[in-house]
């Protein structure tokens, strides 16, 4: 047994378990300080970050630092302060430049003389808080959260709080696909799971159409049908149902339709399973037992399809929380998901510790609903 | 056939076609349940039994004809408002509901519930010998259970009568006979009027009142277990209910009631006429394996055959010879098992008259086409 599964494992602990934890384990690890700047980095952890920052600590940042200029990677450490405080980056090569130039920088005072923001507590926080090698930097930022200079947890300023709302937008947006799903899609596994195999089978193949065509295609095809001079704005307007376009696109309407479309397959297939094995006698009885046939449906059939409909709204809200292409071409900028912010930190600002982090906090709900999906499904029998 | 204060059910020349299908699944169906009777309909699948249960049911509706209830017709009732317990053959309880649910279900939505509903289930349990197991889930009853549980479903809400669709089918044959008295002792003990279809003959001779036997969607006899044994009306019900031996043979008399044989071998047999029988017509002569009389003198007899016995089956309470009359025909006989005859032997045989039918040889191939009695 062990030796048939292997190979797959292999592969997929190589290619993707691996990098995954990987990526994900910079959401957490905090290495650039340590690699760029040794020596400083060994006289922030003798500081205790009550007092004043001792001289020994500035004198050494201060020789790191030019070192760190002349080599070419004070932009590491830089980039890493800045992520803590603002304009860190500019202060450090701006000190760097005038140290080579024979500014003395052997204490802080003389530091401060450059640039009183080293005579203040912030930069030399920033730079402990960088320390590592294990950070709670990335986690924090990505909950809007940030430690101050004296170790505080405090919330970041509202300007730039942006990632609770993106993370409220992307669970809103992923619960109303997936109800949206469930409403569009019970009906029809309702059809298909009713009608003989030799109707239904074709008509299961136009649900399975869509996976065969790529979601970049189906979206680009929502943007033909929905923009303003589109097909469906045409159509209502020469049927007189309304008088001028209606804005179907770049909002989050159409997001909500685009989506719905691309992940109505995931909700029908699995409720059409269970539904398929709900057996027909059993509304029968219900109905020589005296119920109603709505009465027969809400209390014998409607439970007994529950567990299909809470897997594919499950499926459904798990794949909705992920998506960045839909959302990208059919949203406008305040539709925008996580997704979109850990593509940013990924491909733009480099900042994969961030892009991590993000990733986290939008892994761990998904496996706690996934979790209660399983728990779900055991209560009740298929 | 007409109705009487007694009559529950009535049957007014139903038929019953589908579209899809060339023929009607159940033609010029007259039929009466009686209150208080068990009546099975025994056939063949695909012989429009089930069809008919399932328009007395609601569930299908009847081409033509009419279904009369207490004398009302059922035609514009659904079948949630007929008040008829169906058991069906794969119990179809509720999965997603305890044993105790299941059985409240039908009081529930008449509105029942609380204390007396409960004692209801608690009777209801007691009755099928279930007592206690009303919190058990219903996938971790066994099969007998099951049914038991089905059972009591459909009685709870004391209906004007119970249909089962083959509810026994899915069961092994030990406990198949098991509740074949149970049904009985309940269906005794609470005066319930039954309609059970059964494809399998023993159990429709066991359990029934009155058995109508369906062929090709038509009732091709009526009347009690021992009628239908013992006096099947055509060539079809006397093969399918019991077995028979069937010799053929050419008609030399008849008198009406009684007719001569001559079968295929010259072996002369006089045997009732079951049908309009005309001189030289081709007939089939019946014979049960148990009427057939072994032994030295079967003088009561007048049909005294030799016979070459081919084969001994030994069967522990009796045995079955296989026997070959001269020209040819095969004949199954019953004997004890106490003295078995030797096999080569020659062996003397021979039954009554008023056991032996002569039937319409036109019957053999197409056994159902008559219209019963």
């Amino acid at each position: 047994m062990i030796a048939l599964v292997a190979p797959l494992l292999l592969f997929l602990l190589a290619s993707f378990v691996l990098p995954v934890l990987l990526m994900l384990s910079r959401a957490v690890t905090d290495r650039e300080l340590q690699a760029v700047w040794p020596a400083s980095a060994a006289a922030l952890r003798q500081w205790d970050g009550a007092g004043p920052p001792p001289d020994a600590l500035a004198h050494s940042v201060a020789r790191e630092m030019v070192a760190a200029r002349r080599a070419g990677t004070l932009n590491r450490v830089a980039n890493r302060l800045n992520y803590d405080m603002v304009g860190s980056r500019s202060l450090l090569y701006a000190t760097a430049e005038r140290l080579e130039n024979g500014a003395p920088g052997n204490t802080v005072a003389a530091l401060a003389r450059i640039d009183p923001r080293w005579g203040q507590r912030d930069i030399w926080a920033a730079m402990r808080h960088a320390d590592g090698p294990l950070t709670s930097h990335y986690l924090l930022a990505a909950l809007d959260l940030r430690f101050d200079a004296d170790d505080r947890v405090t919330r970041v300023p509202p300007e730039q709080a942006v990632f609770g709302n993106i993370y409220l937008r992307t669970f809103k947006i992923s619960a109303v696909v997936a109800l949206f799903c469930v409403f569009l899609g019970y009906p029809i596994a309702y059809m298909l799971a009713s009608l003989p195999e030799r109707k239904a089978n074709p008509l299961l193949i136009l649900v399975l159409l869509p996976f065969w065509t790529s979601a970049l295609v189906r979206t680009a095809a929502w943007a033909v049908l929905l923009q303003t001079n589109g097909v469906v704005n045409n159509a209502l307007l020469n049927i007189g149902l309304i008088d001028t376009p209606i804005q179907l696109i770049y909002n989050r309407l159409g997001v909500y339709i685009a989506m719905t479309h691309v992940l109505l397959p995931f909700l029908i297939l699995p409720l059409y399973g269970v539904m398929k094995g709900i057996s027909p006698t059993a509304m029968r009885a219900a109905s020589s037992l005296g119920a109603s046939p709505l009465r027969a449906f809400v209390k014998v059939y409607l439970p007994q399809t529950l567990p299909g409909v809470a897997a594919g709204a499950i499926i459904v809200f798990t794949l909705a929380l992920g998506y960045y292409v839909t959302p990208a071409l059919v949203g406008g900028g305040a539709d925008q998901m996580i997704s979109a912010s850990i593509a940013f930190y990924t491909n733009q600002s480099l900042n994969w510790g961030m892009a991590a982090a993000l990733s986290l906090l939008l892994l761990v709900p998904l496996l706690l609903m996934l979790f209660a999906g399983r728990t779900m499904a055991r209560t009740v029998p298929a | 056939m007409t109705s009487t204060a007694t009559t529950l059910v009535e049957f007014r020349g139903v038929e019953k076609r589908y579209a899809a299908e060339g023929r009607a699944a159940v033609t010029r169906l007259d039929l009466t349940v009686e209150r208080g009777e068990f009546l099975t309909l025994l056939g063949p699948s695909g012989s429009g039994k089930t069809t008919t249960l399932m328009m007395l049911a609601g569930f299908e509706a009847p081409s033509s004809g009419e279904i009369l209830l207490n004398g009302r017709s059922l035609a514009d009732r659904p079948p949630y408002k007929r008040n008829m317990g169906v058991v069906f053959q794969n119990y179809a309880l509720f999965p997603h509901m305890s044993v105790a649910e299941n059985l409240a279900f039908p009081l529930g939505v008449r509105g029942n519930k609380g204390a007396a509903a409960k004692e209801k289930v608690d009777a209801a349990l007691a009755l099928v010998k279930l007592d206690g197991l009303g919190d058990r889930r219903t996938d971790a009853l066994s099969g007998g259970q099951r049914q038991r549980v089905a059972l009591a479903r459909a009685l709870i809400f004391e209906p004007d009568l119970v249909l089962m669709d083959e509810p026994l089918g899915a069961l092994d044959r030990q406990l198949r006979e098991h509740l074949q008295s149970e049904i009985k002792r309940i269906q005794r003990a609470l005066g319930l009027t039954i309609l059970y279809v059964t494809h399998d003959q023993s159990e429709a001779l066991t359990l029934s009142d009155r058995i109508a036997v369906f062929a090709d969607g038509a009732v091709q006899q009526i009347g009690s277990p021992e009628q239908i044994y013992a006096r099947p009306a055509n060539i079809f019900v006397a093969g399918f209910v019991g077995e028979n031996n069937m010799l053929t043979g050419t008609v030399l008399a008849n008198d009406g009631e009684q007719c001569t044989i001559i079968l295929r071998g010259g072996q002369i047999v006089r045997a009732i006429a079951a049908g309009p029988l005309a001189l030289g017509n081709d007939v089939v002569v019946t014979i049960r394996p148990e009427h057939v009389e072994t032994g030295q003198h079967p003088s009561s007899c007048c049909n005294a055959f030799e016979a070459h016995i081919e084969e001994l089956v030994y069967h522990g309470d009796h045995s079955r010879v296989r026997a070959e009359l001269r020209g040819g025909d095969t004949l199954f006989i019953r004997t004890s098992s106490d003295e078995p005859p030797a096999v080569a032997d020659r062996l003397p045989i021979g039954w009554c008259t008023d056991r032996c039918f002569a039937f319409p040889a036109a019957g053999i191939v197409e056994a159902s086409t008559g219209d019963g009695p």
